[in-house]
């Protein structure tokens, strides 16, 4: 069963109905013990940084996310929800950055790009190990984020380029994160979501 | 690695149907928006655009069913554009399965609407849609309102400044002169608003030459967004994108399944 944790509004429904793609059980959820129990927990993400991280830290995100990756349980973080993973993000920030979960250590800084934000389909340089990307290294994701980490973090990187080098996809053991949305990015994301769901 | 052009269809639905006249006049029924959803998604197009132009609340109601029915079969991003008046608008449209909404005249009235939203929901979900034409406004350009039946004395130029100013992430620029004709986009007006734009610029009305998406893209618009001559079969999609490949702009090929 794949849980998607449910803390606040935004277009689940399209991450349900793409993870239900594999044949798998999916559950849109807040309750801690479901989140902690699934086989896999995806953490989906819209807004800016803080706001995902007060919706995280009112479902006790936080907790959930460590105390499954001590138990060894996969966690796959999308969009907003791959930014979080890191210590730092300093979108709307004045001062001090946001403090994220700190799965990696970094900071979620804003892209050098004379448009933003980077939106729609971009292809990436997958790391030769990556399994998330494993058939699908050639092929173009979709993207709406103006933010990214652009040190590297966690095992295998794959990066991307829009005005600067970032990374799309971390895998590091049984976290894994993109910075794109393959729920959305068609047949493409439909087989990195199966790969993921494969490697449960 | 780059970033695509993006080619947008989109669906004018009232009533759960497809529409699409000249000059939003003389609708003719163009067919089922779901089916026409997964018909252009397997096409290979990059996005989905449905704008209701549905004139009561049940044909509202219909449009968010739509939404539903959609997002269940096709996993490509889906802009939902028509009526919305607040954040509990944009909240039931989210929810029924849209990735963005577009606003329009409800923004014009009341600007902090753009703040209220993009606060809520982030600046990504805001598509800001501006149905200008040539007036004699300081650009040249102003905006209207009720698919260009109504002048604001808006100009068109300032408008933009202050959407992307108050928060928009995204715009749609609708010709009301070029919407329809097949003629062209207008270019001037591309180049205008871009010139004044750091977001992306989605250009829209008077596709009908494959050329015509080329140019577009030279004036600065980052996706192109089409309806009539896709819908009644002058260009497929995959036409447009080879097109664009052969002069050497950036497209996605779709994964075969």
């Amino acid at each position: 069963m794949i849980a998607i944790l449910d803390y606040g509004s935004g277009n689940l429904r399209s991450a349900e109905r793409a993870f239900a793609t594999t044949g798998q059980e999916v559950v849109l959820t807040s309750d801690p013990v479901i989140a902690l129990e699934a086989d896999g927990l995806v953490v989906p993400g819209v807004g800016a940084f803080s706001s995902c991280m007060n919706g995280i830290n009112a479902v006790n995100g936080v907790s959930i996310v460590r105390e499954r990756l001590k138990k060894e349980r996969p966690v796959l973080g999308i969009c907003i929800g791959m930014q979080i993973m890191f210590s730092q993000g300093t979108e709307n920030s004045q001062g001090e950055p946001f403090k994220g979960i700190g799965i990696w250590n970094g900071v979620v800084d804003r892209l050098n790009a004379p448009i933003l934000p980077h939106m729609g389909w971009n292809t990436v340089e997958a790391d030769p190990n990556s399994v998330l990307l494993k058939g699908i290294e050639e092929e173009a994701f979709y993207f709406v984020h103006s933010y990214a980490a652009k040190s590297s973090a966690g095992k295998k990187q794959s990066w991307s380029f829009y005005g600067e080098r970032f990374l799309a996809v971390v895998e590091d053991g049984y976290v894994c994160s993109t910075q794109f949305h393959p729920e959305k990015s068609g047949t493409a994301g439909l087989k990195l979501i199966r790969n993921w769901v494969d490697s449960l | 690695m780059a970033l695509s052009v993006r080619i947008i269809p989109c669906l004018d639905v009232t009533d759960g149907r497809v529409v699409k006249g000249v000059n939003f006049t003389n609708l003719v029924d163009a067919g089922d928006p779901v089916e026409m959803a997964s018909l252009y998604d397997v096409e290979g197009a990059d996005e989905l655009t449905f704008l209701d132009i549905s004139a009561s609340s049940s044909g509202r109601e219909t449009t968010l069913d739509i939404v539903r029915k959609t997002a269940e079969q096709v996993f490509i991003p889906l802009t939902v554009g028509g009526g919305i008046r607040s954040v509990s608008d944009v909240d039931k449209l989210l929810r029924a399965g849209a990735d963005k909404v577009s606003i329009n005249t409800s923004a014009i009235a009341r600007p902090e609407l753009i703040a209220e939203i993009a606060d809520r929901f982030g600046s990504q979900v805001l598509v800001i849609s501006v149905d200008a034409r040539r007036a004699r406004t300081e650009s040249g350009f102003e905006v209207t309102t009720h698919g260009g039946r109504e002048s604001t004395g808006v100009d068109a130029l300032s408008w933009v400044e202050k959407a992307c100013a108050l928060g928009v992430g995204e715009i749609l620029l609708n010709s009301m002169d070029a919407d329809g004709t097949r003629a062209g986009y207008d270019i001037g007006m591309i180049t205008a608003v871009r010139s004044v734009a750091q977001v992306p610029l989605i250009a829209s009305g008077g596709a009908g030459a494959l050329s015509d998406f080329a140019a577009a893209l030279d004036a600065g618009a980052d996706a192109l967004l089409a309806a009539s001559v896709f819908h009644f079969g002058t260009h497929r999609i995959g036409d447009v994108k080879a097109y664009l490949a052969k002069h050497n702009y950036s497209v996605r090929n779709v994964l075969a399944t």
